[in-house]
């Protein structure tokens, strides 16, 4: 009988698991304001992409969006979150709910005319997937929204220091997912986020 | 007479077991160079990141110019350079710490890796393609 309860619940835990869609959870600090639940939102951005094009917020207006961090001569892991970048820009190429948008965190370097000679090379074309540019310091503030590091540090490789996450935001400018961009296993768990926060849409 | 084929065939599998132990072993300190040297950018599985950092596996450069390998590590490249048909011209640091021995490991590493098989370098073909670097 003891035996039996302990099936059942590991049953239950299984069957749990297998639900085909699930609502991904808005994440990051909340607060309650007269009642109501205010959830940690994407603030106000304006930055320049790799074609001279204003990127705002309302860039991704009626869309998903998946934002990270990187620089062009980065010696370390942005090689790995750039083709992990270009695995989603792949994947997703037809569905035009799903965009992405990579910051540098190297404005002096990475200039428009740089991102994209970066871009073209890498073979990105359309407005699919914007490279930033801006302001040095927005950058780096809007880094600690996206749950992300961004910051010069002479000592660190190449001279910046950032993470390599990749960070979900849904049309409400909430963040719902993220993951490790250098690790192929997460990003393919994250994948299955996104298509579920397009499912959430329809 | 049976029981000199049970001998030799004892000793057939005892050169299967060697044999398949060294090939696991074979260039091991390669690939552990490999990942701390140079996976970052061309990745555990030597296919780089398309029009930005060429790959290694099945990549023509090398059975094209297997004396410019040594160079290249030690050296670093800059400008253009074209692997299977695509230009690439991103800036590679070298790496002057390495030995003779490491990049030697290193290339017999990338050469026989991922389906490669690319032919084995003696650390004599490669003091001489250093000696003869651009």
């Amino acid at each position: 009988m003891k035996y039996l309860v302990v099936i059942l619940v590991a049953l239950t835990a299984f069957a749990s698991c297998e639900q085909p869609s699930h609502t991904l959870p808005i994440l990051g600090e909340r607060e309650v304001i007269n009642g109501d639940t205010v959830y940690h939102t994407i603030p106000d951005f304006s930055f320049v992409n790799q074609d001279s094009q204003v990127v705002t917020n309302a860039t991704f207006a009626g869309k998903v969006y998946v934002a990270d961090f990187f620089f062009i001569s980065c010696p370390t892991i942005c090689p790995k979150t750039t083709k992990q970048m270009l695995r989603l820009y792949e994947h997703f190429q037809n569905e035009d709910g799903v965009l992405l948008l990579a910051h540098t965190v190297d404005p002096k370097r990475d200039t428009v005319a740089a991102l994209k000679h970066y871009a073209h090379n890498l073979g990105v074309e359309g407005s699919k997937w914007h490279f930033v540019t801006g302001d040095q310091d927005e950058i780096y503030e809007i880094a600690d929204d996206y749950f992300s590091i961004a910051m010069e540090d002479p000592e660190a490789p190449g001279g910046y220091d950032h993470s390599g996450r990749f960070i979900l935001v849904d049309e409400n400018r909430h963040i719902r997912s993220f993951c490790d961009g250098t690790d192929p296993a997460d990003v393919d768990r994250f994948m299955k986020d996104i298509e579920s926060l397009l499912n959430e849409k329809k | 007479m049976k029981r000199s084929s049970n001998i030799l065939g004892g000793l057939l599998v005892l050169l299967a077991v060697l044999y398949a132990a060294c090939d696991i072993k074979t260039y091991e300190h390669g690939e552990i160079l490999y990942e701390n040297f140079c996976a970052n950018c061309h990745m555990e599985d030597g296919t780089g990141l398309p029009g930005i950092i060429p790959p290694l596996a099945g990549a023509d450069y090398i059975g094209l110019y297997p004396e410019k390998l040594p160079c290249i590590i030690n050296q670093g490249i800059k400008g253009e350079l074209v692997v299977n048909g695509r230009t690439y011209n991103t800036e590679m640091a070298g790496i002057p710490q390495l030995t003779e021995f490491e990049i030697t490991n290193i290339i017999n590493y990338i050469n026989t890796a991922w389906g490669n098989d690319f032919e084995i370098v003696k650390h004599l073909d490669v003091r001489k393609a250093l000696e003869e670097c651009e």
